[in-house]
C-alpha cells in the first residue's frame, strides 16, 4: 500500500475516524453527505488539520509529524485557490520553485502542465481571466506540477456548470489515471465518485459505513444514504429463508436464501402500482398512500407512504391511467425477483 | 444624493448631516479663500518654505519606511499567530493613537534622550544622539504614525483568505516564503492604504516633533512647525503654508486613491 492511514479527528462534537489504504496508482473516492468529514479527512492527510489520534503513513514513511509543506502531496481545492495575483503558468511553477526547481526550469516545467491540460495557450491569463473549468485545469496542473506521491482532490467538479462538468470529468479521469502516485478524490457526488474512482470509500458521521468497488456497491448498498445515491430502496430487516421481517413486522419476499440479519433492495422501477389488490404471482404486495409525485427523467417518480415508505418509478401513460395524486391509496406490488437479499452483518 | 424612491431622508439625520460636512470643509474653504494669491510666487520662492517643505516629505516617507518594516510583520504576528498577551500587544499597538502627541514626545525624549534609557546607550556606544536631530523627526513621526499602518495591514490581513495560504503550504512553501509570495501580494491594497495614511499622519504630525526634536529650520522644522511658527509673526505666511500642506495631502491622497486604495 502506497498510503495507509487512520484519521482520527476530535472537533468540537464532531469525531472523525477513517481507515484509508490506497495503492500507487489508485483512485479511491471519499464519498459521503455534507458534514460527514470528507474535508476533514483530506485537511488531515494534507496537514492543515491536525490528528487528535492515528498514523499517515505514504510509501512506508510516516508523514502525521510533518509540516504541510514537506509532505510529497498535491492537492486541487474546491474553490481551486488559484493566487490571484499570479499568471496560470506563475501559479503551476510555484510549486517546483518551492521544491528548489530553478526559476526557468520550472516554467518550463509548468508551461508543459499547462499544455498536458490542453491550456498552453493561456499560460499568461490571471486566475480571474479563466473560465471555471479551465481554471480547475490549471489547479490541476498545479497539483501534479511538484509530482506527489499522494494527489488530493476536494470536490473538484463541484464548482463548475453541468455541461463544462460533464467535460472536465472526462479529461479529469485521464489524468488521474495517467497519475502514477496514489489519489483520493472526496466528493458528494456519486456520478463523480463512479466515473473517477477505482474504489468507494464511504463516509457518514465521520466513520466509514461501506467500502467496495462500484459495483458491489450500487448492487449491495449498506445505509439509506447509499442507497439514496445509487436510486433503490432499502431495508433492514431478519432473513428467515426467502423472508425478510422488517422491524415493524413487515415482510419482504426475496428470491435470494439467507437467515439472520439482511438487506433487501430493490429499485424504484420495480414497483408497480395497481388500483386494487392484484392476485395471482408471487409477489409483494401492499397498501400505500402516495405521499408526492415528482419527474424523474422520463417518468414519474412517486413517493409512497405505508407500512415501508418506498420510491416507485411508474411511466406518465400508468400515472395517468391511475389518475394519480397525492393522498390517493393505491396498492404497490414488487416481485420477489426483483428484490436483492444480502446479509448485514 | 440616492435616497431610494418614496423614502424621504428623515430632516433629524439630513441636518445634522450637512452641518457636519460644512464643518469639515468650511476651514478648508477659509483657507483657500484668506490666500494671498497675489503674492503666492513670491512667498513659495522663499527658501525657508521650500526647504520646510523638503524635509516634512523626506521625513514622512521615512517614517513611513520605517513603519513598514517594523509595522507589517507586527501585523502579521497579531493577526496570524495566536499567543498569550496578544490582546493586551494589540491594545498596547493602538496606544499611540490615543495618546496626545506631546506625551509621546516626553515619552520619546525619555526613552531616547541624551540620558534616556536606549538614548544613553546609543550615545555611549555609537556617539548617536537622536533628540533635535532629523532622525529624531522620523522617530517622533514614526511613533505617532505606525498604529495607522498596523492596524490597517492588521484588518487587511484579517480579512485575506487564508486558504490561499493553505493552498502555498501544500505547494511546499515554508511560512516565509508564503509571506512574501502569496500573503503580502494579497494584502498589497490594504498595506498601501495603511501606507498612506500613515505617510499623511507623518506629514501632520507636529507635538511629539517639536517636543522630541525641537524646532530647528533646515533640520528638524517640519512643514507643521513651520505654519505654526509662522502664525506668530506672518499670518499670511502661515495660511501659505498650510495650503501647500494642504495641497501636497490632496495630490498625493488622490494619486494613490485611484491606483491602490479603492479595492482590485
Amino acid at each position: 500500500m502506497s498510503l495507509d492511514a487512520h484519521l482520527v479527528v476530535d472537533r468540537g462534537g464532531f469525531r472523525l475516524d477513517v481507515r484509508l489504504a490506497i495503492d500507487n496508482g489508485e483512485v479511491v473516492a471519499l464519498l459521503g453527505p455534507n458534514g460527514a468529514g470528507k474535508t476533514t479527512a483530506l485537511r488531515a492527510l494534507a496537514g492543515l488539520q491536525e490528528l487528535s489520534a492515528g498514523h499517515i503513513t505514504l510509501g512506508g514513511e510516516a508523514l502525521h509529524q510533518t509540516p504541510p509543506e514537506r509532505r510529497p502531496i498535491g492537492v486541487v481545492f474546491q474553490d481551486y485557490l488559484l493566487f490571484p495575483h499570479l499568471s496560470a503558468l506563475d501559479n503551476v511553477a510555484f510549486g517546483p520553485r518551492r521544491h528548489g526547481v530553478g526559476r526557468h526550469a520550472a516554467r518550463e516545467r509548468a508551461a508543459g502542465w499547462l499544455d498536458r491540460v490542453g491550456l498552453s495557450g493561456y499560460t499568461n491569463r490571471k486566475p480571474r481571466q479563466l473560465s471555471g473549468g479551465q481554471a480547475q485545469r490549471v489547479a490541476l496542473a498545479r497539483a501534479l506540477a511538484v509530482e506527489p506521491a499522494l494527489l488530493l482532490l476536494d470536490e473538484p467538479l463541484a464548482a463548475l456548470d453541468a455541461r463544462t462538468r460533464l467535460d472536465t470529468r472526462t479529461e479529469l479521469h485521464r489524468h488521474l489515471a495517467e497519475h502514477p502516485g496514489a489519489t483520493l478524490l472526496v466528493t458528494h457526488d456519486p456520478l463523480d465518485a463512479l466515473v473517477l474512482a477505482d474504489r468507494l470509500v464511504i463516509v457518514e458521521d465521520g466513520r466509514v459505513v461501506q467500502e467496495g468497488d462500484a459495483a458491489t456497491i450500487t448492487a449491495q448498498p449498506r445505509t439509506d444514504y447509499v442507497a439514496r445515491l445509487v436510486g433503490l430502496n432499502l431495508y433492514r430487516g431478519h432473513a428467515t429463508g426467502h423472508t425478510v421481517t422488517l422491524r415493524d413486522g413487515f415482510t419482504l419476499t426475496a428470491t435470494d436464501r439467507l437467515d439472520g440479519d439482511a438487506f433487501v433492495a430493490f429499485p424504484p422501477s420495480a414497483v408497480a402500482l395497481h388500483p386494487h389488490q392484484p392476485d395471482g404471482s408471487p409477489r409483494n404486495t401492499w397498501p400505500a398512500t402516495i405521499a408526492g409525485i415528482q419527474r424523474h427523467g422520463d417518468n414519474l417518480r412517486v413517493q409512497l407512504d405505508g407500512p415501508i415508505v418506498v420510491a416507485a418509478d411508474i411511466t406518465p401513460a400508468a400515472a395517468a391511467h391511475l389518475h394519480l395524486a397525492p393522498g390517493q391509496t393505491v396498492w404497490a406490488a414488487v416481485k420477489a425477483t426483483e428484490t436483492r437479499a444480502y446479509p448485514a452483518g | 444624493m440616492a435616497a431610494r424612491a418614496g423614502r424621504r431622508v428623515p430632516a433629524a439625520l439630513l441636518i445634522p448631516a450637512g452641518l457636519g460636512l460644512l464643518f469639515l470643509v468650511l476651514p478648508l474653504a477659509g483657507l483657500l479663500i484668506r490666500a494671498p494669491w497675489t503674492t503666492l510666487p513670491q512667498r513659495l520662492a522663499e527658501p525657508g518654505v521650500l526647504t520646510a517643505l523638503r524635509l516634512s516629505l523626506v521625513t514622512a516617507t521615512l517614517a513611513t519606511a520605517l513603519c513598514l518594516v517594523l509595522g507589517v510583520p507586527l501585523a502579521w504576528l497579531l493577526a496570524r499567530v495566536e499567543f498569550r498577551g496578544r490582546r493586551l500587544v494589540r491594545a498596547l499597538v493602538t496606544v499611540p493613537l490615543v495618546l496626545p502627541p506631546v506625551v509621546g514626545g516626553v515619552a520619546l525624549l525619555l526613552v531616547f534622550g541624551r540620558r534616556g534609557l536606549v538614548g544613553e546607550w546609543l550615545d555611549s556606544a555609537f556617539g548617536v544622539t537622536l533628540p533635535f536631530t532629523t532622525a529624531g523627526v522620523v522617530l517622533a513621526e514614526a511613533f505617532v504614525a505606525m498604529p495607522f499602518l498596523v492596524i490597517a495591514v492588521e484588518g487587511a490581513l484579517r480579512g485575506a483568505d487564508t486558504r490561499y495560504e493553505e493552498a502555498a503550504a501544500t505547494l511546499g512553501a515554508g511560512r516565509w516564503t508564503t509571506f512574501t509570495h502569496v500573503t503580502l501580494p494579497l494584502v498589497a491594497p490594504g498595506v498601501a492604504a495603511g501606507a498612506v495614511l500613515c505617510w499623511a499622519r507623518a506629514l501632520g504630525e507636529f507635538g511629539a516633533t517639536i517636543t522630541f526634536a525641537g524646532n530647528f529650520p533646515g533640520r528638524t522644522q517640519t512643514m507643521p512647525l513651520a505654519v505654526y511658527l509662522a502664525l506668530e509673526t506672518d499670518l499670511q505666511a502661515a495660511i501659505v503654508l498650510s495650503l501647500i500642506l494642504l495641497a501636497v495631502s490632496v495630490t498625493i491622497l488622490a494619486a494613490l486613491r485611484d491606483k491602490w486604495i479603492t479595492s482590485p
